[in-house]
């Protein structure tokens, strides 16, 4: 590590706090992927704020603040909270938001009275409540092998291995718990025994991760990451690799910002992983609001064009029964889409692909326009035809459905349609088009 | 009143007051299933009271209260828009707000420590844990006012509040502008947490919120009620807590105030005779001993004369309960025991057709409707005619009358 240090110009203590916080962090994001799908994020709040509940107990029963003890208490607490938050729910018919909320407030309590008992303690609730990761790469050196490894990170990562070793171990019942709980009861898979599993790996990230990050901080390390890799894919396996990673950016990237400006670290790795969640929200493939949104304005263009090309075969149609030669004018047949900038575009769009033409004000189909206002009014009558005949529907009551669905019938849907109902009109008396290949 | 001195009197009256607003505005955050929004709101304060900070450059109350209230609401505002147009749930929209802004909060308050060209700071560091001593004269008036407030509001809003908190999608249907009336409420929470904030702090703040309330809704079905009780409960904690810091000096004031809260509640949860476990243990025992009792009826109604042995067998019921059954039915001259046989009195056998009757037409009933059978478990059998409808029970007497018929024949 100090020949990396070397070479990077960095401090080692820098760079060992780096890694005890990567370490940290993966174990936290790969529980919190757990807790966000299940839908059980606050049960990490309440659980990490538990915690000093299980600090003030170990003191007060060893006098000390060993890490085992300490270990094995904040499990037992951990367990406990989500123990009694589902028995006040359950039995005493409390909200569960309330019962959760009584629980962990009662419990942080009970732990500040107790550790502040002992006044003069080495124990300080301060860094308990802020996080002190500064210390990480400080503390005390254990020898292990023939190197000097600073002992939270030799915690951190024996932590890390133990919640990689059962999410391996028990990687079909967790996500079967996670995603259909009543499927995994049914398979006698026992979602409650898999739930305080998870209960108790997430009071072990939160007790292993407190000296440094604080009670609160590690919240946003369980949930942080997590939530912003659901906003990036679909799948459960790539969820918790993107977790892993987004926690070791906020990690490296917050640490780095903290030193810039010269702030407390541990707020800082959660204000980093908020702005990454932040761009997420807005730039995700999938399910940011700007892809969102695009898809939306691209969908509504289309179904302007659609609606343009529909009313103009319309016209043609009338103009066919009246034999005079249609006239659409430029302004009308943008009024079509609803008038207005979103009339203008789709009037360009459609010139564009040439699907229309306007020669001296007066709009036409092309052929290929015609071909697709063809196939939607082939949709639309159909579609009100088959709903006339399925449904108790007055005829004034079976354009608006066409209207809105027409968009979203392809030929094969068309063809089924036809061939169950076998008529060459719709129930208002116009003929409906056939296929256009035929 | 040598015991009370004037500063412990301030802060007694300035934490009772908390409590009294808490506990009347926090019901509302209960019932409306927001208990944690309000932990939300208290944590995402944070960074607004160190940025009013560090505008100022000094610890001016107002100031860095606004600075709280209005980064606080912005939080909530934040959770459901995450919310409603992400993919994000509320559970993990809340916990990303709390932590986040938490985060920006410590961040911010160590870069003001490094400052030293400010003078005091207190209020920034008690924002965590607070510190209720060191209240002032006209913190407990702004305290004394916000309370004034929120009970004006409730007192005028009280239908509106009520609505949106029991039935919201009733309340929108019915053309309630629920969005302003939430954003009413949300605006009571934040400011009942904000001025809160100093005297106990942040985590505090969300207990003060949700015990007092959840306290009460043992103790009453009618939400009159509960806002009362809940507001007193909410006081009583508050001074409770604080006289017993002031009892022992080195306990801390918020943490020791939602201990006794936490007491409070666990009272309630216990003792409270509409909604308190015992009292529906209670219930549940003396049902089970009911329906032990028709069971022996039906059973002596259809082959009297039995002895304790010979009942016994009958069912899978202990000795001690059929026991416990049939004295009480000797008490109520129901059954007469003649040669350590027990049959039905007159007054029995009136009972027990009851009892048979109801068993017949509730078969008949699971039989011909089992999807409904799931709410009509755990029912008494001679209650019939109160949880159906007439019209249903006497269709059911035709089918069971004819039934009976038919096996004659």
């Amino acid at each position: 590590m100090s020949q990396l240090a070397e070479w990077m110009g960095a401090d080692p203590v820098d760079l060992w706090t780096i890694a005890v916080a990567m370490l940290g962090n993966t174990a936290c994001a790969i529980v919190g992927c757990y807790l966000v799908v299940r839908r059980m994020s606050m049960m990490g709040d309440a659980i990490s704020h538990s915690m000093l509940a299980a600090i003030g107990v170990v003191f007060l029963v060893t006098k000390g603040v060993a890490f085992l003890p300490m270990f094995i208490g904040a499990v037992t607490v951990g367990v406990l909270t989500g123990v009694m938050t589902e028995g006040l729910h359950k039995a005493a018919d409390v909200p569960e938001d309330s019962s959760m909320g009584v629980v962990f407030t009662s419990l942080f309590a009970l732990g500040v009275v107790l550790i502040s008992m002992f006044p003069g303690n080495d124990l300080d609730t301060r860094c308990v409540l802020m996080g002190y990761m500064e210390h990480a790469g400080l503390n005390t050196m254990s020898q292990i092998a023939s190197g000097q490894w600073p002992v939270d990170l030799v915690r951190m990562t024996a932590m890390l291995a133990v919640v990689a070793g059962l999410v391996t171990a028990f990687w079909k019942e967790l996500k079967l718990a996670a995603f259909d709980p009543a499927l995994a009861d049914a398979m006698g898979f026992h979602p409650l025994r898999v739930h305080y599993l998870l209960m108790a790996m997430v009071a072990g990230v939160c007790v292993t991760s407190m000296s440094n990050l604080g009670a609160i901080v590690v919240i946003a390390m369980l949930i942080v990451p997590a939530a912003t890799a659901q906003l990036l894919t679909d799948r459960f396996g790539w969820m918790l690799v993107y977790a892993v990673l987004l926690s070791w950016a906020a990690a490296i990237l917050g640490y780095v910002a903290a030193l810039w400006v010269g702030s407390n670290a541990a707020g800082m790795m959660a204000v980093v992983s908020g702005l990454i969640f932040l761009l997420a929200v807005f730039f995700a493939p999938a399910h940011g609001l700007t892809s969102k949104w695009v898809s939306n304005m691209r969908l509504r263009l289309r179904i302007l064009c659609e609606d343009i090309l529909a009313q103009l075969y319309r016209a043609e149609e009338r103009a066919a029964e009246a034999s005079i030669a249609s006239t659409v004018s430029s302004e009308e047949c943008a009024e079509f889409a609803g008038g207005g900038f979103g009339g203008r575009v789709s009037m360009w769009l459609l010139r564009g692909r040439n699907q229309i033409a306007v020669a001296e004000d007066n709009v036409r189909l092309t052929d290929a326009g015609r071909k697709t206002g063809r196939s939607l009014l082939r949709s639309h009558r159909l579609w009100e035809t088959y709903i006339s005949k399925h449904f108790e529907l007055d005829a004034d009551h079976l354009h608006e459905p066409a209207h809105r669905v027409e968009h979203f019938i392809g030929p094969e849907l068309q063809d089924r349609m036809a061939a169950e109902l076998d008529e060459a009109t719709d129930p208002h008396g116009r003929e409906i088009p056939g296929n256009s290949d035929e | 009143m040598g015991w009370l001195s004037y500063n412990t009197a301030i802060v007694l009256s300035g934490t009772s007051l908390l409590g009294a607003v808490s506990g009347l505005v926090g019901s509302f955050a209960v019932l409306r299933r927001r208990a944690l929004t309000g932990d939300a709101l208290a944590h995402a304060a944070f960074p607004g009271l160190c940025i009013a900070f560090l505008v100022m450059q000094r610890r001016h109350l107002p100031g860095l209260l606004l600075g709280a209230f209005i980064s606080g609401v912005f939080g909530v505002v934040l959770i459901s828009g995450l919310r409603r147009s992400t993919r994000i749930k509320e559970d993990a929209a809340i916990g990303i707000v709390l932590s986040v802004f938490y985060g920006g909060g410590i961040v911010l308050l160590s870069i003001i420590e490094q400052q030293t060209t400010i003078g005091s700071k207190a209020g920034l560091k008690s924002y965590i844990l607070g510190a209720a001593a060191g209240m002032v004269r006209s913190d407990v008036m702004l305290i004394g006012s916000i309370c004034v407030v929120c009970t004006l509001l409730v007192l005028l809003l009280y239908k509106e509040f009520k609505l949106v908190s029991f039935d919201p999608g009733f309340a929108e249907v019915q053309g309630w502008p629920v969005l302003a009336i939430d954003l009413g409420l949300m605006t009571m929470v934040a400011l009942t947490v904000v001025i809160g904030l100093p005297a106990v702090g942040a985590v505090m703040m969300a207990a003060m919120l949700i015990i007092p309330a959840a306290a009460a809704r043992f103790w009453t079905n009618r939400l009159s009620l509960m806002l009362t009780l809940s507001a007193i409960f909410g006081t009583l904690t508050g001074a409770l807590g604080t006289l017993a810091t002031t009892r022992f000096s080195t306990l801390p004031a918020g943490p020791t105030i939602i201990l006794v809260g936490a007491f409070l509640f666990l009272c309630s949860m216990l003792f409270a005779p509409a909604r308190g476990l015992i009292a529906s243990w209670r219930r549940m025992r003396e049902f089970r001993a009911v329906v032990v009792r028709q069971r022996v009826l039906a059973e002596l109604f259809h082959r009297p004369d039995q002895t304790f042995e010979k009942l016994l067998k009958r069912r899978s019921w202990s000795g001690q309960k059929l026991q416990t059954a049939l004295h009480a039915l000797v008490d109520a001259e129901r059954v007469v025991k003649r040669d350590l046989k027990y049959s039905l009195t007159d007054g029995g056998t009136e009972a027990a057709k009851r009892v048979v009757r109801g068993i017949e037409l509730w078969k008949l009933f699971v039989a011909e409707n089992p999807q409904l059978t799931a709410n009509f478990t755990d029912l008494d059998v001679e209650n019939i005619d109160e949880v159906l409808p007439p019209e249903v029970v006497e269709q059911l007497e035709v089918m069971r009358s004819s039934a009976s018929a038919g096996s004659v024949a």
